[in-house]
This record gives C-alpha cells, structure tokens and sequence, in this order.
C-alpha cells in the first residue's frame, strides 16, 4: 500500500466535497429546495455544461489524493517510502508524465520543431530536426503516420463508443419505472420527451466519452497538443492544471463563506455599532484595489518563504501552502460583495412578521438568525458562490501573468500561459501550449458559467416566472 | 447635500489610516525591517553595519507602532508607521527603492494610462448599449437568445486570450498597428488603437448582458405600457423612454469607475508596453518595490472612494426621487 498524503488543500477539498454532498442529501429531503433543482435539471443547456464540469471536477479530485509510492525493498524489514508526493492522477497518466522531450514539438509531430545538434556516424556535427524520443517512436517510417493516427482514432473512438454503449443501457434500465417495456423507455429519451433532458446529458456524455478514448489511444504514442521548452507534454500540462484552477474556484469561496455570512447578517442583525463596526471593516477592504491587495499579500508571503526555508520541506508543500495562501487572500478581498449583500437582505427580513413574532416569543438572538434568517439568504448565498466561481478560474490566470499567482512549480493554466506568452514572438510560432491552455480554461469556465445562469433563474424569486 | 458631501469625506479619513494600518501589518509583522533591508540589499551575507545604514536612510530605524523610549504623543509619532503614512496623507510618497521620485512618476505617467482608459470606458459603453438595446428589442426571439449565449461564451474567454490573439491578428498578420509600445503627443494615437479596441471587444459579453437586464428591468413596467397603450411605436418607446430610464444604472455605474481610470488597467498596460501607472505598478511588484505598492493602494483607496461619492451625487441629479441624508 503506498503511503497517503494529506496536503492541506486536500483536506478543504474533501472537506468541500463533504459539505456539497450533505447538502445535496438535505435538499433531496425538503420539498422547497428540491422545486429549484428540478428547474435547473429541466434545462438543457445547463445539464450539458453540468456533465462537462463533471468530468473537469473528476479529473480535479483524482489529482487531489496524494500518496507517496512504496521503494521495492528486498526482504527488508523497513519499509521505504519514496520522498517525491504523487497525484492518483499521475499515477494513471504515468505514460505521459515519464515522456518527456528535449524542447518543443508540435503537435503529432514525429521530428522536433527546433533544430538540434546531431553527431554523424563520421564524427561531423550538423544542425538537424531529430527524431522525437517517444512521439511515433514505434512508425519505422515518419511516413507512415497519416495513417497510423487514424487507425488510432477509429479504435480509440470505437472503445469510447462501447464505454458510452454501456452507460447508456444504465440509464435506460435506471430511468424504467414499474413494468415500462425498455424500448418505451428508450423511445421517450431519443424524442426528448420526460422532465430530465436525458437525451442532451447522454449526446454530451457520448462526446465526452469519444474524445476521452480515442486521446488516450493517441497519447501513448503521439504528443497529442505537442510539447513545451523542457519537453513536457501539453496535454498532460492542461490536465494537472485543472485541480488548480477548481481549488482558486471553490476554496476561496469556502474561506470567504463564512467571514460573508455572519458578519452580513450580524450587521443587519443589530445594526448599531455592530452594524458600523462591519460596515468600515468591508468599506475599508473593498477600497483597496483587489490586484493590489493580492499583490501586497503574496509579496509579503515571498520574502516569509524566503527567510523562512526551513519551515517548507519539500516544494509540493510549500506550492500547496501557496496556493492555500492565495486563495485566503482571494477569499479576503472577495467576501465583501456577499457581506454587503447579506446586509442589506438581513435588514429588510428582520422587520417581517415571523420574526418580529420570534423575537417577541423571546427567541435568541442566536436561533432567531440561524433559523429564520439564514435559511432565507440561502439563494442569495448559492447564486454568488456559482457565479464567482467562472470569474476566480480566470482571474488565476491573470493573477499569475503579473506574478502574483500560485507558485511557479504548480501546473497553472495562468502559469502556461505566462510562460508561453514569449513563444508567441519565435518565428515559426509555437501556438499549441498557450491555445491548449486558452481551449481547457474556457471549457471550465464556459461550463460553470452556463450552470452557474441556470442556478440563478431557478433560485432568483425575481427572476422566478 | 454640502452637509452630506463634507460628513462622506470625513468619513474617508478612518478607512484610508485603517488601508494603512492594514499594509503596514501585511508588510512589516511578516518581515522585519532587518529582512526588508536585507532583501533590498541583494546578497546574501550583508554585514550588519549595512543593514543599519540602509535601514537609517530610509527611516526603518525606529520601532514599528510604539515608541516606549519617547515621552508625551512622542510615543505614537516617533515611529515608523507614523512617518511613513503621514507623508502619504500628504501625497508626498516618498522614493521608490531606485531612487526616483514616485509623485513625480505618478504625475507623468497618469496621462498614458487615461489615454487608454478613458477612450475604452466611453466606446465601450456606447457598444454595450447599442448592443443591449438591439437584444431587448427582439427580446424573446432567437436574436436574443443566442446573442444572450453569445454573451456568456465571450464572458467565458480569458483577457489574456484577447490580448494575445488581437495583437497576433491585428499587429502581427495584418500589421495594421505596432504591437506595443507608447510615443508622444498625437504620435501615440496608433499604439492606442489596439488597447482600446481589445478592451471594449472583452467588455462586451459581460457588460452588453448587464445592460439588457436594465432595459428588460424597464420594459415592463406600467409606463412603459402607457406608451404603447397611446400608440407610441415599439421603437420610440425604446428610444424615449426606456432608454433614459435604464441610463440611470448605467450612468451611475459609470461614474463609479472613472476616478479609477487614472489607476489604467495593470494588465492592458504592461501588454502593449504602456507607460502607465498599470505598467508602473506591476514593475514594482515584480521587483518587490514596496513604496510603490503601498502607494499605488493608497492612491487606489482615494479614486474608489471619489467614486463612492460621485455615484451618490450623480444618483441625486438622475433621479429626482433621491435624496441624500
């Protein structure tokens, strides 16, 4: 067994994982929350992005189970852990993270894209395009490649298919209902017909599942979006990056959630000095522009590391506390949106009847606005985590241009892109790391932004028809 | 309203010493003054008598936020946080870590910055506008739903994949503009075109969406449907009387951000090569210029207040129902 490790984003992101989970098994349990969601599963679009962020949000929690790999011992007692932390992710893209070339290659490319040294067999050097180490290393002829990426796709799209063959069976046999025959049951999904959009959340699986599969049949032999200066393949680049960009997403809204929610409704609570006391906390931190704060913080932080490198023992960790780091500070300049927010409801919801009656039932303070108040902002609550969410991931990015982002050493798209941005100038241009990274961040963001509308309508009850 | 203006200034003064307060903290309880001036000294082994020399020159030598060796109001003043944020107060920042003087960098490097601000914002707007105004007109149509999901997918885009991809095509393919870079007087006017054009074609998606919810606000309102009632066509109810009701959001919302103008855009800037006060800031970031930081934030805090109260006043000369107390 190896040996698990618990970095401390690991931890919020399961203890995230957790609270969404309970969540949902409230709200599947109470009539007034389910009447939403069931308007948000109605929508078609919302649905498609939704088995899109799932499959982003499964790639992202596989990167977050950390381990360190057990040494083969030789019948020794002691067992040895290897000192280097990896993702379940890593171990099972192990193919593409061991594959690395010397520098840039294009994608599907045979040969390398700058040219190199090379010896003769007459002891002359000349400047040439080499072979790529691993990249159809197996076509004994660069000729041959045309057709050998077909063939790669037709059986890799092929096993998709069948994957995506089977969940649909599921589906049909999940989705029956008493003694329905199963090709009625068919029937009504390929016409669209019943509440849940099945048809358009099965089409999107199936492309998801075909791309998937016939990517992964091309990855083992190909370097399918290229490779970047040191060699590293792109694609796997792009896939660790995504765990990053869902942490800046969801933990800064889990540290800012609570900070937003008490002193909101304490604000509109009590008002008084209660109420001014919060009003010039948030005044004061939303004055100051939030790139600049960001920038303060995280300088602050790099000279903290930099006089104190012994408190970081390994550059996984002190990329995770980094990134831990950042988020706190985005969490910090980002909850006094919801705070002002929550203010403003909580002084408009303290003066109805049922809590006027509370309080004159002489009811705490303390229950009065957990439950009376709370649950009455809860919308208010989920529609700004939704759609903070899209803006966070691509705020990252920009973060990381001006340096102020996660740590150099983590997969970033923002940290793609800054370090790409200079190939932009070499004459061919290498184009593949920074689209690939452009192409899988506004497939998140994309995806989040059209679920995030649907929560929105449903919750909204001024947008509620 | 004179009584309000003066109370809201007032009210600035604890939230720009509480900004203070709070970089101060961020800055020196994490590092001391020792390893400040090691860091700006550069090598690794500095000799002590160095680091007391440079934290003399540049006044770290006193305690951080009470003096106990001084008497009387001594005890508060004669510190480092005292001096240095007075002199803020003052607007008199100080030198940067280079030596020059950061007022006189920020008064002349203000006018690049508003040269592409401000151009953006007032384009952009008329954009936004015009945009939102053709969407609520086919409100409901396939026009509006898709220019609605249009939105979203532009609003989805990074503003870095703007940025690059427009000076790719425009500056590279089509060599049209140079890339980047600033020039004097009306010579800057072609390294301005492109900034512009990728700021307002990025503030499409999100602010032509915004907009059409302030029409759509409007267009179902009673009013609204007295003016069709009397036979007013769909078009000059839009145009009459939407139009100058949805401008109250939009203006207010306006006016809330021009003060910040003079700060530009950190991003847009270092791009193209601007020397503004964007580009000024991320260089002192980058090279962890402290000075510069705190008072680019300082500055940051007057504009966004200004703008606070701009808003306040522009809400009370657009909309008669306002009053101010």
């Amino acid at each position: 067994m190896p040996q698990l490790v618990l970095l401390w984003t690991d931890r919020l992101i399961f203890l995230l994982l957790g609270a969404v989970i309970a969540f949902a098994v409230y709200a599947l349990r109470h009539e007034h929350l389910r009447a939403p969601w069931r308007q948000v599963r109605r929508r078609r679009l919302a649905m498609a992005a939704l088995v899109v962020l799932l499959v982003y949000v499964g790639a992202g929690l596989l990167d977050s189970v950390h381990m360190r790999l057990r040494l083969a011992n030789e019948g020794g007692q002691n067992v040895q852990y290897a000192a280097e932390i990896v993702s379940a992710l890593d171990l099972i893209g192990k193919p593409l993270v061991s594959r690395s070339e010397v520098s840039f290659s294009a994608p599907f490319a045979t040969h390398a894209f700058v040219k190199e040294v090379a010896r003769q067999p007459d002891g002359r050097t000349i400047m040439e395009y080499s072979r790529l180490r691993y990249a159809g290393a197996h076509l004994q002829d660069p000729e041959q490649r045309a057709g050998d990426i077909i063939g790669r796709v037709l059986k890799g799209g092929v096993v998709g298919a069948l994957i995506w063959a089977l969940l649909v069976a599921a589906v049909v046999l999940l989705a029956r209902r008493g003694d329905q025959r199963l090709a009625y049951v068919a029937k009504r999904i390929i016409y669209g017909q019943g509440e849940t959009p099945w048809r358009t959340i099965l089409l999107t699986a199936g492309a998801v599942f075909v791309l998937v599969g016939l990517v992964t049949n091309l990855a083992t032999h190909y370097h399918v979006l290229g490779t970047d200066q040191v060699g590293q393949d792109v694609l796997w680049r792009s896939v660790k990056s995504i765990r990053t960009g869902l942490i800046v997403g969801t933990l800064t809204t889990l540290v800012m959630l609570p900070f937003a929610v008490v002193l909101g409704i304490m604000a509109g609570y009590f008002r008084g000095w209660v109420d001014d006391v919060i009003q010039y906390t948030y005044t004061t931190l939303s004055a100051i522009p939030s790139v600049l704060l960001i920038a303060a913080a995280i300088l602050s932080l790099h000279v903290y590391i930099a006089t104190h490198e012994e408190a970081f023992p390994t550059v996984v960790e002190r990329a995770d506390l980094r990134l831990l780091f950042l988020c706190l500070i985005l969490g910090v300049t980002s909850w006094t949106g919801l705070c002002r927010l929550l203010r403003g409801e909580t002084l408009k919801l303290r003066e109805q009847d049922y809590i006027q009656a509370a309080t004159a039932l002489g009811v705490r303070h303390a229950q009065i606005m957990m439950r009376h108040i709370l649950p009455n902002l809860m919308h208010l609550v989920l529609i700004t985590v939704v759609l903070d969410f899209s803006l966070l991931v691509l705020f990252e990015a920009v973060l990381s241009y001006v340096g102020v982002g996660v740590d150099p050493s983590t997969d970033s798209w923002g940290n793609m892109i800054n370090s790409a941005r200079l190939e932009m100038a070499r004459e061919p241009i290498v184009w593949w790391s920074l689209t690939s990274a452009f192409v899988f961040m506004f497939g998140l963001v994309l995806a989040a932004n059209l679920f995030a509308d649907a929560v929105r309508d449903a919750f909204d009850p001024r947008l509620r028809k | 309203m004179i009584a309000y203006i003066v109370r809201r200034i007032l009210y600035v003064i604890p939230i720009v010493i509480g900004v203070n307060l709070l970089t101060f903290t961020l800055f020196f309880f994490v590092n001391t003054p020792d390893d400040v001036a090691r860091l700006q000294l550069g090598v690794k082994r500095v000799t002590p008598e160095a680091i007391e020399k440079w934290k003399i020159d540049h006044g770290y030598d006193k305690p951080l936020l009470y003096n106990a060796d001084a008497t009387g109001a001594a005890q508060l003043t004669d510190t480092i946080f005292f001096k240095h944020s007075v002199r803020l107060f003052l607007f008199d920042f100080g030198q940067a870590d280079d030596g020059r003087d950061i007022s006189q960098d920020i008064g002349e490097r203000m006018w690049p910055s508003l040269a592409i601000a401000l151009p953006t914002l007032l384009i952009g707007v008329l954009v936004n506008i015009t945009f939102a105004m053709l969407l609520a007109f086919f409100r409901g149509m396939y026009l509006d739903t898709w220019g609605v999901v249009l939105c979203v997918i532009m609003m989805s885009i990074s503003l870095l994949f703007y940025i690059i991809g427009g000076q790719y095509l425009v500056g590279k393919l089509l060599r049209l503009v140079p890339i980047s870079g600033y020039d004097t007087s009306w010579h800057a006017i072609k390294f301005v075109i492109l900034p512009v054009i990728i700021g307002v074609v990025y503030g499409i998606g999100a602010g032509t969406r915004l907009y059409r919810t302030f029409f759509l606000e409007e267009i179902n309102k009673d009013y609204v449907r007295t003016g069709r009632a009397k036979g007013l066509s769909e078009l000059r109810v839009l145009f009459q009387h939407v139009l100058k009701n949805a401008m109250i959001p939009i203006l207010t919302g306006v006016v809330a951000v021009i003060p910040l103008l003079f700060i530009g855009s950190l991003i847009m800037e270092s791009f193209f090569g601007i020397p503004g006060l964007g580009s000024y800031t991320i260089d002192a970031i980058r090279h962890q210029d402290f000075s510069i930081v705190r008072a680019m934030v300082f500055l940051g805090v007057v504009l966004y207040i200004i703008g606070l109260l701009l808003t306040d006043i522009s809400y009370t000369l657009v909309d008669p129902r306002v009053r101010l107390n």
